[in-house]
């Protein structure tokens, strides 16, 4: 057992170890860094960071040419807490070094939760609008919504990542079954008059399909820009068909049917979160500085309101200052001040604290460690004479 | 004797900072510091015209001396009183800078056409400016970071033209030769001319030669009041403070009030005594307009009197001439006198770190903020703490090595910003998510610590491996000296770099809702902690030792340099600002002349002059 062990052992609380893991983090944040200027900061993440190995294309297969930051930090990790315990001792003067690397292991864990568990969400709220949902950056979902009784919406939003072609779903909230025949991860629409002899582009038959004319586009990496999907999904009814539907973002009010005496929508809408309060937008100012077109700052002001009445305050949200509340932080994003638009960025990241604490630890630590030395160079100093 | 050579060259040292000292005086009759002191708004902040004047010279031709066609060499100040009130002269200075071949067979110039082959005229440009503009346009249209040179020179130059045309509408109306009498016969004229046109529009008998001169002259002012863009006339008594508008405005206003802004005719009278050389004159307008802000405009007047007491002291060339002296002196002590050279390169080194701190203190005061703003003010700071360190250094081991370090970085580091200064006005305002000054003050100061650190220890490591193969002057106990130097500093410098680095996630936090966004600069910043630490770690694991740590602090130079300057250049992320040709074409360069000495650096311990086995 021993002798299976130690060189394990030894293996993982090496120093040499260590280094090369540094160095092997250093060349993937560069390639990262530089592969941005192509693919952008999100899909970067995901494809170095957020991922065991760095996978590039050989052909068609996908060949994992460099350890991926799960890996190496994974990797780190260990090679940190097994050095700890099997080599450090509980003394003063390495207390500093103890302290910093206990603040790192909490920073590595936090950075992972943080890329499990993080979610962002954006506000767009017009001014005098209220709104009580946030709506996802990139994912999107097809709303199917039972608007027979005026005073309520039943809502029943299925997730894009479930509309792949001849894919059919079936749930007891729906009278029919959604079948997809079509899905674009990003597509423009164009309006095709009436009687164009062009042949159709997709299979919709109902609503406002026909009249619009739809052309894949390549799927974009810049962070300027969006993909905008597009799906025809067919309803099958236990009567038939109701048609082949076309639905997308770029389509601005939903489109209607009626089956068996109940009203329906349906919508292809960014995927939304409900929220137990509502933000209702004030004032949006952009002020710049007087003469240039240098923004000085961006603010909204916003009343938050629950139903049941127990919250009613005004709050202002600007730059460096964000809205706490209900275990989510709210910040200044974007804003069209012409539009009278603003756009808040809602986070959730239950670890938020964990960077803030570790960074804490890491800093006492290495000032420690740093005024130590410092004091016995000194002192060394004083002890030879000073050189002529 | 050695006593009195340093003596001599601290001296020396002092000598050129009360140079710099010395208030600015006149170089003719005319009162044109006076003139130069006078406060205007412009992006966004109170500035003397002095400002406005350097800036626009550093931005057209990247330095601020002009020479006449006829060998005057005006001061800057008189560059901008010729270019607002006799603009017929001006345009023929030749103060825009082209290089690209390009550019210059676009408008049909011979280089040789140019001063010093390259400054040109804007009597010379006018002919082909329709064509430079349809240029510019189209290249506008392309992203900056992959625009061409020629696309870029366009752009640039365009720009610099638009700039100087506005400048023209500044003060007064460009080309008007007697303004002065215009406009106080239009004050006198105004109740009729507006009865005339009021009679007009309601159909009466008018008099239609004045309802000319009236369109004519509110066409004249509105031309002004669109065309410039420097906000040169104070509030109103009772305005909100920051109500400043151009001189065109102002008139403009003289139809609805019936008086002429008595500002605007301030600088009318200013225009017609430099136009009739009446030095006499001009000087008693300056007093007179000077005493009539001091009312309510103290201190605005006190901010810009000292902005242009400190462009005309120009510390930081002060500094740099302190840091090369520094250098030479320090060099000179590895070979002769080495106690009272080093002495006196320490104390010039001193010098010249005042200065640069008096410069950037000053710079604080004037802007309101923590020292590093901008790009400009990151390299002052990073010249600024990398000395200090030196001077800690010295301290400690007197061996005139810190010295020398020092001068190098110093002045490499002024180089650096003088050259980041042509792009504008340095002292410039904060975008609204960079409006903080406790995170300025934090995060951007200790990261920028950082940089200077790592830069330090390379160019230690640099004399290290410099002196050791080069010359048999590094002996056991200075390779000692210098490592304990080098290591020391990288501790420093890990520390620091980490502490910003974490400083900036936490207001990344606050401002854009995430602590780690692996955003370029971020990125960089990253690369230099894990340098620092793999440095520190490779130490203590033996893999590497004095030589190995040598060659590993110059990497650090390039990581360094990397995430100052080349994350920039990437166009994409939050700390993008900026790319040019030439800038790249200065980061590729440094990076080889690192490699190349880390590969000297590598050569075998026997090959190295200083280890070599004496015969």
């Amino acid at each position: 057992m021993n002798s299976f062990l130690a060189p394990l052992r030894s293996f993982f609380t090496s120093l040499t170890l260590t280094v090369v893991l540094l160095a092997l983090s250093l060349v993937l944040v560069f390639a990262a860094t530089l592969d941005q200027v192509n693919l952008g900061i999100w899909a970067v993440q995901q494809k170095y960071f957020h991922s065991l190995f760095v996978l590039a294309k050989v052909g068609d297969i996908p060949v994992p040419v460099f350890p991926g930051g799960y890996l190496i930090g994974g990797l780190l990790l260990i090679n940190l807490v097994a050095a700890h315990f099997y080599r450090f001792k509980l003394t003063w003067r390495k207390a500093g070094i103890q302290l910093t690397h206990l603040g790192f292991i909490l920073l590595l864990v936090g950075e992972l939760m943080s890329g499990l568990w993080q979610e962002s969400y954006t506000m767009r709220i017009v001014e005098g609008q209220t709104i009580n949902y946030s709506e996802h950056e990139r994912d999107f979902e097809l709303a199917l919504i039972d608007t027979t009784d005026p005073k309520v919406d039943e809502v029943t939003a299925i997730p894009e990542a479930l509309l792949r072609p001849d894919e059919t779903i079936q749930s007891p909230r729906l009278p029919f079954r959604v079948v997809t025949r079509l899905h674009y991860p990003n597509a423009a629409l164009a309006r095709r008059s009436a009687d164009s002899t062009a042949p159709a582009t997709h299979p919709a038959t109902a609503g406002i399909g026909p009249q619009v004319a739809l052309t894949p586009l390549p799927v974009t990496y810049k962070d300027s820009e969006r993909n905008l999907p597009a799906v025809c999904v067919e309803l099958q009814s236990a009567s038939g068909s109701l048609g082949t539907w076309l639905v997308s973002p770029y389509l601005d009010t939903p489109q209607s049917l009626q089956h068996e005496g109940k009203k329906w929508t349906l919508e292809l809408r960014p995927k939304r979160a409900y929220k137990q309060f509502a933000l209702k937008l004030h004032e949006v100012r952009h002020d710049v500085y007087p003469g240039t077109e240098i923004p000085k700052n961006f603010s909204s002001r916003v009343q938050l309101t629950t139903p049941d009445g127990g919250e009613d305050r005004e709050v202002l949200i600007y730059m460096n200052n964000p809205l706490r509340y209900a275990g989510l932080t709210f910040y200044q994003h974007q804003m069209d001040a012409g539009k009278k638009t603003t756009g808040l960025l809602v986070v959730r990241n239950p670890s938020w604290q964990l960077p803030y604490i570790s960074c804490a630890l890491m800093t006492v630590g290495l000032t420690a460690q740093f005024l130590l030395h410092l004091a016995g160079f000194i002192r060394r100093r004083r002890a030879t004479p000073a050189a002529a | 004797m050695k006593k009195l050579i340093s003596v001599l060259l601290v001296l020396t040292g002092l000598a050129l900072v009360a140079n710099a000292l010395r208030p600015a005086r006149n170089p003719g009759e005319f009162d044109v510091v006076g003139f130069g002191r006078l406060p205007v708004l412009a992006n966004g902040r109170i500035k003397p015209l002095d400002t406005i004047a350097r800036s626009a010279l550093l931005q057209f031709q990247g330095k601020q001396a002009v020479v006449t066609p006829d060998g005057r060499k005006p001061v800057p100040i008189e560059w901008l009183l010729d270019v607002c009130f006799r603009p017929d002269l001006a345009d023929g200075y030749q103060v825009f800078e082209i290089v690209n071949p390009d550019v210059l067979a676009l408008f049909e110039l011979q280089a040789s056409a140019g001063r010093d082959n390259k400054r040109f005229a804007f009597a010379q440009l006018t002919p082909k400016i329709a064509e430079l503009e349809k240029q510019a346009r189209m290249a506008s249209q392309v992203e900056s970071a992959v625009r061409t040179p020629f696309q870029s020179a366009t752009v640039q130059l365009y720009g610099n033209l638009v700039h100087y045309q506005r400048l023209k509408y500044t003060l007064i109306s460009s080309g008007r030769n007697n303004f002065l009498n215009e406009l106080l016969a239009l004050q006198d004229k105004l109740p009729a001319g507006i009865a005339a046109v009021r009679a007009k529009q309601a159909g009466q008998p008018h008099d239609e030669a004045a309802v000319n001169a009236m369109f004519e002259q509110g066409e004249r002012f509105d031309t002004m009041a669109r065309t410039a863009n420097i906000l040169v006339i104070p509030p109103p008594p009772g305005g909100p403070a920051e109500a400043w508008r151009t001189v065109g405005e102002a008139l403009l206003e003289t139809f609805r009030t019936g008086q002429v802004s008595p500002h605007a005719l301030a600088y009318a009278g200013l225009a017609g005594a430099w136009q009739s050389r009446n030095a006499a004159q001009f000087n008693k307008i300056i007093e007179l307009y000077r005493n009539g802000l001091e009312q309510r405009f103290a201190s605005q007047l006190d901010k810009s009197g000292t902005e242009a007491r400190f462009n005309q002291a120009d510390p930081f060339t002060v500094s740099m001439y302190l840091y090369v002296l520094a250098l030479l002196v320090a060099v000179t002590s590895w070979l002769i006198w080495p106690e009272a050279l080093g002495r006196a390169a320490f104390a010039l080194t001193g010098l010249a770190w005042t200065v640069a701190t008096v410069g950037i203190a000053t710079r604080m005061w004037l802007e309101g903020r923590p020292p590093v703003t901008n790009l400009y003010s990151s390299a002052l700071f990073i010249g600024w703490g990398s000395v200090a360190l030196c001077l800690a250094l010295e301290y400690f081991f007197r061996n005139a090595i810190a010295t020398a370090a020092a001068g190098v970085v110093g002045f490499a580091t002024l180089i650096i910003a003088h050259h980041l200064s042509l792009g504008g006005d340095t002292l410039e305002m904060m975008r609204a998510v960079l409006d903080s000054n406790f995170w300025l003050a934090t995060h951007v100061v200790v990261v920028t610590a950082g940089y200077s650190a790592t830069f330090l220890a390379g160019f230690l490591a640099i004399i290290y491996v410099l002196r050791g193969t080069l010359t048999r002057s590094l002996d056991a106990r200075t390779a000692d000296s210098l490592t304990r130097m080098v290591y020391g500093i990288i501790c420093f410098a890990t520390l620091f770099s980490f502490t910003g680095t974490v400083l900036g996630g936490i207001w990344a936090d606050q401002s854009w809702g995430r602590f780690w966004g692996w955003d370029p600069k971020e990125n960089g910043a990253l690369m230099i902690v894990i340098w620092n630490a793999l440095i520190l770690h490779a130490r203590w694991d033996g893999l590497i030792r004095q030589r190995g740590l040598m060659n590993l602090a110059i990497g650090g130079n390039i990581i360094t340099a990397w995430s100052w300057f080349g994350t920039n250049m990437l166009g994409v992320g939050l700390h993008s600002y900026g790319f040019t040709d030439a800038a790249f074409m200065a980061l590729i360069t440094f990076v080889v002349s690192q490699l190349a000495i880390i590969a000297v650096g590598s050569l075998p311990l026997t090959r190295w002059r200083s280890f070599a086995p004496k015969p």
